[in-house]
């Protein structure tokens, strides 16, 4: 039952209601992230989902860190979730 | 899965740098990004030391990230540059001027001087008043002139030496994708030509106008969003309010895509438009001149900014985008000619009814 930190920046704190932090407690055990984006963009984002996922998968352009590590490096949607673990999702897809 | 850093071997990876496939981690890859940036000013030789440089931004994450690295590198080689920040107010409420406050805040951060240009002190129009007249569409086309030719403006003012813009290597890519799928031919070759290095230095020497260079032009947008959020840089971050119909979103989505399947795609690109030469006939610049209405160089007889400016001016804004679409060399000769002819008529008419009055 890990319960996880969930942040959201470059924009996408708007498509949460303004919320950049979101915290949340995932039933079951072995919860990969793909679970925790299909959360997101079924009970958490209310509107404007193309912001945040094409199809099933995050946008392109949105860049996730798990625990401040590109999530490249972990596994990217089959990364199992620890309790305590932080998730920061960061859109690129404004002007510079 | 925990990696070890690619360089040191030390500590736990916390990047993929996808145009070389290093895994670094956050004290290694602050020092890549920042040599990156210093080897692209020093091969290409973008900064003289003792030059006064002017930092064109925005309050977005790459402005932010070039002003920090420019004053790191400064300071690291006593390069004696004199920096400042050079921000364009379009007018665009609820955009700009809640970005500019993050100016301010880079400003008083970074304790560099900062100069703000804006719109309506040049052009007598705001970036709202230009969308209530022509609507939503190409909103973009007349943005980009009226800010190139603000910048320069705003550089001559300050007196600075050169001009850099916080474009990286997406922007680079997404601008060579934009007008190949626009089939914007005059606007590639010129693309491909101040990549290359040869457009208008012949231009520049004879008129004295500022250089633009972009430092940042070798790193990849998630290397400088990285290095923001490692170094908790403030920046604002939100779409311009006008971009979301622009054209050129496709062409970043379309980028951002080959990007996730494979990272090396944008530096690819890059290196493809180093590669290519154009045939004579395409690498003909048009002459440079100055512009009869305000001095600007331009390739033409009236700058674009003031065509836009004196169709605006006469309601005719929707006018001045269809001609500027696909810019065909004839089609500009034939908009050139047209709208010095309308210019003329302008002036002609203003005159008439000043000497009746």
């Amino acid at each position: 039952m890990p319960k996880v930190e969930l942040q959201f920046s470059g924009g996408l704190e708007s498509l949460t209601g303004g919320n950049k932090v979101v915290k949340v407690n995932f039933s079951g055990e072995q919860v990969v992230l793909e679970k925790v984006i299909e959360w997101i963009r079924t009970s958490l984002i209310k509107e404007k989902h193309e912001y945040f996922v094409q199809g099933e998968h995050v946008r392109p352009g949105i860049l996730v860190l798990i625990n401040d590590v590109d999530w490249e490096l972990e596994g990217k949607t089959s990364y199992v979730i620890q309790e305590g673990d932080c998730i920061t999702f960061i859109s690129t897809l404004h002007g510079g | 899965m925990k990696r070890l850093c690619s360089h040191c071997e030390k500590a736990f990876a916390n990047i993929l740098v996808g145009r070389e496939d290093k895994y670094l981690c956050r004290c290694c890859f602050y020092e890549y990004f920042e040599d990156t940036v210093h080897q692209t000013i020093v091969e290409e030789c973008l900064l003289q030391p003792g030059e006064r440089v002017a930092i064109g931004a925005s309050g977005g994450k790459d402005s932010t990230v070039l002003a920090y690295v420019l004053k790191i590198l400064n300071e690291r080689y006593c390069y004696n540059w004199d920096l400042w920040l050079l921000s364009v107010d379009e007018g665009i409420h609820g955009y700009r001027d809640d970005s500019l406050r993050t100016v301010e805040q880079n400003r008083d951060d970074y304790k560099l001087p900062l100069y703000i240009v804006s719109y309506s002190e040049l052009y007598d129009w705001t970036m709202d008043q230009v969308v209530s007249q022509i609507g939503r569409k190409s909103n973009c086309t007349f943005c980009g002139v009226f800010r190139r030719q603000a910048l320069d403006r705003g550089a001559e003012k300050i007196q600075a030496n050169v001009l850099t813009t916080g474009h990286n290597a997406d922007d680079i890519a997404e601008t060579v994708l934009l007008n190949l799928l626009r089939g914007d031919h005059a606007r590639f070759s010129r693309s491909v030509m101040e990549e290359n290095g040869s457009y208008r230095t012949t231009d520049e020497s004879v008129f004295n106008k500022i250089r633009r260079v972009k430092p940042l032009k070798q790193v990849y947008e998630k290397e400088i969003l990285m290095y923001a959020y490692f170094k908790k840089l403030k920046y604002f971050a939100t779409e311009c309010i006008y971009a979301p119909f622009a054209y050129r979103g496709h062409a970043r989505e379309y980028l951002k895509s080959l990007e996730r399947m494979r990272p090396h795609s944008i530096s690819d690109i890059l290196y493809s438009l180093s590669c290519i030469s154009l045939n004579k006939e395409e690498s003909k610049t048009r002459v440079a001149q100055q512009c009869i209405r305000c001095g600007s160089i331009s390739s033409q007889t009236i700058c674009k900014a003031c065509q836009f400016k004196t169709s605006l001016d006469r309601g005719q804004g929707v006018l001045a985008v269809k001609r500027s679409g696909m810019s065909l060399s004839k089609q500009t000769t034939q908009c050139c000619s047209e709208s010095a002819e309308r210019v003329s008529q302008y002036e002609a008419d203003s005159n008439d009814a000043a000497s009746s009055s």
